[in-house]
């Protein structure tokens, strides 16, 4: 033993060895790429991050001028008694001449020189001023006869203007501003008439039609997600929670739960517009289910996210220990008692995730509603019952944004990047819900 | 080591609580038990002895049916409990445990707190009626099995934040809490100090006037101080089987006596 001792040369642990070199030389590269790889991912994200929210942000604010309107009774209601049913007679028409009238005063007020007629202001304002002040005279009809302080949406021309989108060079052949209207908006903008602020109808109203992109909100199509969401919640999680637990638990392993267990899998790969199409042939024209509703929207992607939780779910009793549940039958528990008060409550963390992941997919998802009659319906009216909710014919955000994109004017452009923002806050307050519901529920063994 | 004492060695034996006879398991392919006859008695404790792998960890969980949730596991041959066949078609297994009870040679507390653990059976057999019941049925396992002292003051605090041999004790005090008629102990003081283990030891010679202990241990001195009867395995088979001052005294196999004077294993 000695001799050997005396062969081996004398080495010291000060200085590296050759082949501590190389590995360390390779520990190196391989740290480097890893942080190259996740640097690009880094800036990729912010990448997008920056693109969606610089242009989806405008979105979020529109452009109002505020003017003092008189309520003129002898337009409104002739006959001076405020009956309903005869001031709902007068038409949008009959209020033009109270907001060309309004102009005129803001203008004198305000000490503003044009020669801009009172007609063209009056197209500087949405196509749906009239109507919007028509709906606060029939519902506060004794108003009629005062001055109101009534704030009118500036039609996105105008609003594009103040956004920076619009300019004078680029609507030489836009017939629907002229220069002179744009002067006449800087005017209104100095004497603080015309403003842009913030618009919540973006996010709680309804989508409009093509003339009218400054009126579009988003706020309808999201209870409709919110009501196939729902639908979807109440079907996969029992459904695909019960199913893992008897496939992984109860079930006999054998050649039919092995094919069973293939086709699931097979089943989370399969594209989402094939469940579309199944969605339309059975619930649709089988079933007779009504077609746009959000109910049928809510079966076929509960269709689509059910092997996603399976999946998970099946991971996460996977992942309880063996011992536990020889621990509960070895004190006489039965097999159910086992899985219900041992592995079922260890496995709850993985099985939140997956379902919360699951319906982040669902709500993301617009294939499968293409097929159902989802995209391009304009639904304006706020379901009023839950029955209402899960029936009348809506649209859900991610077709929303399609439908928004999809269309030629540039301010329904803008609209769905602030759409994608709106989806993308769901989407991560989903996701950090998910890593929340993990970290207090995860428990050590 | 042999004139080690035996405790009541020489209290007498009764009839026979388990008998088997030619049981054979199988994992899948593998032939794990041969051919095994054992009777267990009544208010005694037997020990399984053999070196690692010759099955005896296998044969104790054909006693409780703990092999059924191995799905390639089968077991052939006879098992009687009280003269009823356990692996009829018409036992419930869990009916079974709950008069065959087991402590598992790795500690497997569930993870939640002392007192729920050790409550959990009582509760599921429904043996307590209220609260006092329930706290006294705990109170009386946990001092069964020597751990009291240290967790009295912290039964709300999770099983699983006890030290290793401070977990098995708790496993223990869990089968015991609901009372089997058998106990089946897989090395229940290989995790565990001196002193736990005599305070273990003494709980099993506690239970053996009510119950029948088998007790699974690598420990030729355990085996001689707490069991009456003692059942040598190697290789799946049963090589010698009898009163435990014989087997360690006077051994008629002759890798029986190998095994004990440390030549196999
Ligand atoms: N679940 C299983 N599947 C397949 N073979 C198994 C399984 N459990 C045990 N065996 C095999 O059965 C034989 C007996 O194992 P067993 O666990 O009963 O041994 P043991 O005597 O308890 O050993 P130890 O003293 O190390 O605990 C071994 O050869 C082992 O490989
Ligand atoms: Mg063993």
């Amino acid at each position: 033993m000695s001799d050997a001792k005396l062969l081996t040369p004398k080495t010291s642990i000060h200085t590296q060895s050759p082949r501590t070199k190389r590995r360390n030389a390779a520990e190196t590269r391989f740290k480097v790429f890893g942080m190259i790889a996740i640097s690009i991912g880094l800036l990729m994200l912010v990448a997008l991050m920056g693109t969606i929210l610089s242009k989806g942000i405008g979105a979020f604010q529109q452009s109002f001028i505020t003017m003092e309107v008189e309520l003129l009774e002898a337009k409104l209601d002739k006959k001076g008694n405020r009956n309903l049913s005869d001031i709902k007679k007068v038409t949008t028409f009959g209020y033009t001449p109270l907001i060309k009238n309004a102009f005129a005063k803001a203008v004198k007020d305000q000490g503003i020189e044009t020669d801009l007629k009172t007609k063209d202001m009056a197209k500087m304002l949405s196509k749906s001023a009239a109507a919007q002040l028509r709906n606060v005279v029939i519902d506060n009809p004794q108003k009629i006869g005062q001055t109101i302080k009534f704030r009118f949406l500036a039609n996105s021309r105008i609003d594009g203007y103040l956004k920076g989108r619009v300019s004078r060079e680029s609507i030489a052949n836009d017939k629907n501003v002229s220069v002179a209207q744009l002067d006449f908006a800087d005017q209104l903008l100095k004497a603080g008439v015309l403003k842009k602020t913030f618009n919540i109808d973006f996010i709680i109203g309804a989508d409009a039609s093509d003339q009218r992109p400054e009126a579009a909100g988003i706020g309808v199509a999201m209870m409709g997600s919110l009501f196939m969401m729902l639908v979807v919640l109440g079907l996969s999680l029992p459904i695909g929670v019960a199913a893992s637990i008897y496939l992984e638990e109860f079930a006999p392993k054998n050649w039919i739960t092995d094919v069973i267990e293939v086709n699931i899998s097979n089943l989370a790969a399969v594209p989402s517009i094939v469940f579309g199409i199944l969605g339309l042939a059975v619930f649709i024209n089988y079933m007779h289910l009504p077609q746009s509703a959000p109910l049928v929207g809510g079966l076929v992607l509960t269709l689509m996210t059910l092997p996603t939780i399976i999946i998970s779910t099946r991971a996460s009793l996977k992942s309880v220990p063996p011992s536990i549940r020889d621990a509960a039958l070895g004190v006489g528990a039965s097999k159910m008692q086992s899985v219900f008060h041992h592995v079922l409550p260890l496995a709850a963390p993985g099985i939140l995730t997956g379902t919360i992941i699951g319906l982040g997919q669902a709500l993301g998802e617009t294939a499968p509603l293409l097929l159902i009659g989802m995209i391009g319906f304009i639904a304006s009216n706020m379901p009023t019952t839950i029955g209402e909710g899960l029936l009348s014919p809506n649209s859900a955000m991610p077709a929303q944004i399609y439908e928004w994109a999809k269309r030629a004017d540039p301010a329904f452009y803008e609209r769905a990047w602030g759409g994608i923002i709106i989806l993308l806050v769901f989407l991560v307050s989903m996701n950090t819900l998910a890593v929340i519901l993990r970290r207090r529920f995860e428990r050590r063994w | 080591m042999f004139d080690a004492p035996t405790i009541g060695s020489t209290v007498e034996l009764q009839d026979s609580k388990i008998t088997a006879s030619g049981v054979h398991v199988f994992y899948g392919d593998t032939h794990a038990i041969k051919d095994v006859n054992v009777n267990i008695a009544a208010k005694t404790v037997t020990a399984f002895i053999g070196p690692s792998g010759c099955g005896k960890s296998t044969f104790l969980r054909c006693l409780n049916r703990m092999n059924d949730t191995i799905d390639t596991c089968r077991v052939e041959g006879n098992i009687h409990l009280d003269g009823e066949d356990i692996y009829d078609r018409r036992v419930d297994p869990v009916q079974l445990r709950a008069k065959v009870g087991m402590v598992f040679q790795k500690p497997n507390p569930f993870p939640k707190s002392i007192y729920d653990n050790v409550a959990y059976g009582a509760r599921i057999h429904g043996l307590a009626r209220n609260k006092s019941e329930l706290d006294a049925i705990v109170e009386k396992a946990l001092r069964r099995a020597a751990l009291w002292g240290e967790v009295k003051d912290r039964l709300g605090a999770p099983g699983t934040g006890l030290s290793g041999g401070q977990q098995q004790r708790l496993c223990i005090a869990r089968a015991v809490a609901t009372e089997p008629e058998v106990l089946l102990m897989d090395e229940p003081c290989s995790a565990l100090d001196p002193i736990a283990t005599a305070q273990v030891e003494e709980l099993i010679d506690d239970l053996r006037t009510r119950f029948s202990v088998v007790i699974v241990t690598h420990s030729m001195q355990q085996a001689a101080r707490v069991s009456q009867k003692t059942a040598f395995f190697h290789l799946g088979h049963l090589v010698e089987f009898g009163d435990t001052p014989t087997i360690f005294t006077n051994p008629s196999d002759e890798r029986t006596e190998s095994y004990i004077t440390g030549r196999i294993g």
